[in-house]
């Protein structure tokens, strides 16, 4: 199925098609369309007049733009210093394992996560702390951070 | 409807007005729940709404913020204030005039503190900090507050962050007018200059010479940029600066464009602080809704401009030429230099670039003048500093203090100790650009020049202590780990150098390497440190260093023991097959801990309490009966 492109072509001349601003408008899309499609990358080129290259070079270049699909809802998993000394990584492991994710990919095959990690959120006297769909969780442990997917899940099922 | 211009005295008038506003209701008890991140996080809103609700359902009238001006309306004020600073107690609340502070509330709590403390005066012990059996029930006592001086955190946790009435009230853009009208800007740079204020993102260039040199440059257009791209993993001193006091920000701003000739400001703030963004918004917002923001503010021939841009996450660009390539729509790369920032910054224009806490640190400097700046601090190193107090430690948070403190004040006075009754091992200072300090340092007066001899840094200003169950070697491979990723790309020996290097720190870490693998990790170290183009990829083995220099034991437990006590646990002594020992007695006679027991051609046993897992009897049993643990 073909994306529909128009409101990424409002966001692009909302910031005037200034080249200064390719980063807020990436940011702005894909916000929007939760990824950059190659389409809107190739679109962003095209009204900036700038080369698909530009576009995609600085696409690929910050950690935040993701060039497919996430899931649902995208857990982040500090992995700041705070939390790392307080035992961050078992709560990756454990939601890895969960998750069933194997090798470099993010996304749960039934589209519903994705798991990231994030340097560090700035929430240190929390530590360990994750956030999910944005909303940050305090103080967590493999089993608090299963029971809070659990129960995405069961609302999920509900629905 | 066209709002009458702000002049001067039309500013007065709003000051005297704001300062009344505040006098009336500093009469009148005033709730304020901290909402900063770490507050949210523990569900603030939630207690801010069941306040509101519950004042409603008593009929107590309800104000948020100053903006009510007749008396009989306010009854009681229930405020979202900007961090306080005690993380680790959060969700907190204050209430004044009292001046009491609750620490872990919670929403059901909001009815029994309306109907006891703010009604009655009742102190509720339950929600008071308590330590070693003394209950501390006044924020302004509590030994983590005692002995921290805030000035860029001065309004940080006491006001509204978003109210602007109420900045002003306690003396915001005050500096500012005082600049506008009073001053030039050689003035302007010469008081910074005297104040001795230093850069306090981590280098520590002294800003008012900067300031100074862009202020010389006939340029006609010049920016000031601040820098909020806090990205050192285990810091947030500028989050909590920008979503606690964000006019203290732009007013910094406002008199570094004044003192430089720039009329344009921009903010670059880390994509992972959606909160900082958002007062930052509202504050320009309103700053530019009443004047302070714009053109010829005040009736006068200066126009100033502030733009946010949020970051996309790369760490890089917290250096200073990556950030503004970044503001330019490019890639966060850093470039050679010279030509140094202030010649050729934003869009090659000469640029005003500093950190949010040294923004935050100008009002006060052009208020109270550079000597009483001086006063506080060392000589070199003049004024506080914030730092991010966090990792094994009993008070995680946010705390203030003169320059020249030592870390034992910070981390066992104002800190609490550590966490658990552990020992307390190392403390990393100045996140992946930084290196460790040890209990040998713990008297050490800090500042930039004490810690440059220590091969540490001040940094942005994160501490993260650690301890005796933290292995140093995982300490180092986690900010490897770090600075690996977040490598920009551009220069040969920070994209392959540090790539080798956390090969090397992964394998020793896996108890794989040798004891050569240390001394590859010091050659590496030199050259990157000696080649690399940008600050961060020139610091990006001091945390290597540093624990080479300070726990060269740990490195050596896994290259040498190949079993790390601290990662692997205690390692389990040799045993004795009983079926292969034949007794003749040779491990007996070789132990140097006199571990071993058993009588001749019976066999021998080893006794685990007593064997440090020397390996001499498994090299004399003639037999192989012992195998290692």
């Amino acid at each position: 199925m073909k994306q529909d492109l128009s409101r990424a072509s409002e966001i692009i001349e909302r910031y005037d098609c200034a080249e200064h601003n390719l980063i807020a408008i990436m940011q702005e899309i894909q916000t929007e369309y939760k990824y950059l499609s190659q389409a809107a990358l190739l679109l962003i080129a095209e009204k900036l007049g700038i080369s698909a290259a530009r576009v995609y070079s600085v696409a690929t270049f910050y950690e935040n733009f993701s060039l497919e699909a996430k899931g649902k809802h995208i857990i982040k998993i500090c992995d700041g210093t705070a939390c790392h000394v307080r035992k961050s990584q078992p709560i990756y492991d454990a939601i890895h394992e969960y998750l069933g994710l194997t090798g470099k990919r993010k996304t749960s095959d039934d589209g519903v996560f994705t798991l990231e990690t994030v340097a560090c959120l700035g929430a240190c006297g929390l530590a360990p702390v994750m956030t999910l769909d944005g909303e940050v969780h305090a103080k967590m442990d493999p089993d608090s951070a299963l029971a809070l997917l659990e129960q995405v899940r069961r609302e999920e099922a509900a629905q | 409807m066209k709002r009458m211009k702000l002049s001067r005295e039309t500013f007065h008038v709003m000051q005297s007005n704001a300062k009344n506003a505040l006098r009336l209701s500093e009469s009148r008890p005033s709730v304020l729940i901290c909402a900063g991140t770490g507050c949210i996080a523990g569900g603030a809103m939630k207690i801010y709404e069941n306040m509101k609700a519950q004042c409603e359902k008593r009929g107590l009238q309800v104000y948020v913020g100053l903006t009510h001006d007749s008396a009989e309306e306010q009854e009681l004020h229930i405020k979202m204030s900007g961090c306080h600073g005690f993380c680790e107690m959060g969700p907190l609340l204050h209430i004044e005039p009292m001046g009491i502070m609750y620490i872990h509330v919670k929403p059901e709590d909001c009815e029994e503190i309306l109907e006891k403390t703010v009604m009655k005066g009742e102190i509720i012990d339950r929600l008071v900090y308590h330590l070693d059996g003394v209950a501390y029930p006044r924020q302004q006592d509590i030994p983590f507050y005692k002995k921290q001086k805030r000035v860029a955190l001065a309004n940080c946790g006491q006001c509204d962050a978003e109210d602007l009435r109420e900045y002003i009230a306690k003396g915001g853009y005050a500096a500012f007018e005082k600049a506008l009208f009073e001053m030039t800007d050689r003035d302007i740079c010469n008081t910074v200059i005297d104040s001795g204020l230093r850069g306090r993102g981590g280098g520590g260039f002294p800003a008012g010479r900067k300031w100074d040199s862009v202020r010389k440059n006939t340029a006609d257009v010049k920016y000031v940029v601040c820098n909020g791209d806090e990205g050192d993993p285990g810091a947030f001193m500028d989050r909590s600066i920008m979503e606690g006091a964000p006019h203290c920000v732009l007013e910094g701003m406002l008199i570094a464009g004044l003192a430089s000739g720039a009329s344009e400001g921009y903010i670059y703030v880390r994509a992972e602080y959606p909160l900082a963004v958002e007062r930052l918004q509202t504050a320009i917002a309103k700053a530019e809704e009443v004047g302070l923001l714009g053109d010829n503010i005040m009736g006068t021939d200066f126009s100033f401009h502030i733009h946010i841009n949020r970051g996309a996450g790369a760490f890089v660009c917290g250096e200073g030429s990556a950030l503004t390539a970044s503001i330019e729509g490019k890639r966060g790369m850093p470039r050679v230099k010279p030509p140094r920032t202030v010649d050729h910054g934003l869009w090659e224009k000469p640029t005003v670039l500093n950190n949010v806490e040294t923004f935050a640190n100008v009002p006060q400097i052009i208020l109270k003048g550079a000597s009483w700046y001086r006063s506080i601090g060392t000589g070199n190193s003049p004024g506080t500093k914030t730092f991010a107090l966090t990792g094994n430690v009993v008070n995680t948070g946010l705390v203030e203090v003169p320059m020249g403190t030592t870390l034992r004040e910070i981390i066992f006075d104002i800190g609490g100790g550590i966490k658990n009754g552990k020992k307390f091992k190392a403390v990393q200072i100045g996140g992946p650009s930084g290196g460790c300090l040890t209990e040998e340092h713990l008297d050490v007066p800090l500042d930039f020049d004490s810690l440059k001899k220590l091969g540490a840094i001040i940094g942005s200003g994160g501490l993260v202590v650690m301890d005796e169950d933290t292995c140093m070697v995982e300490v180092a491979r986690f900010f490897m780990h770090f600075t690996q990723n977040e490598s920009c790309g551009k220069c040969v020996p920070c994209r392959e150098g540090t790539k080798r290097m956390l090969e090397i720190l992964e394998r020793i870490i896996h108890n794989e390497g040798t004891e050569a693998d240390l001394d590859l990790l010091e050659e590496l170290s030199a050259t990157i440190s000696s080649t690399a183009l940008c600050g961060l990829g020139q610091s990006a083995c001091k945390p290597v260093m540093s624990t080479l220099k300070y726990f060269r034991n740990e490195y050596l437990y896994h290259v040498r023991d190949h079993h790390c006590p601290i990662c692997d646990g205690e390692k389990p002594h040799p045993v004795i097959d009983p079926e292969k020992c034949k007794g003749c007695g040779k491990c007996r006679k070789n132990c140097p801990m006199e571990a071993i027991e058993g009588s001749v051609k019976k066999p021998h046993v080893i006794d685990g309490s007593k064997c440090i897992n020397c390996g001499a009897c498994v090299k004399n049993c003639p037999f192989g009966a012992i195998e290692e643990g």
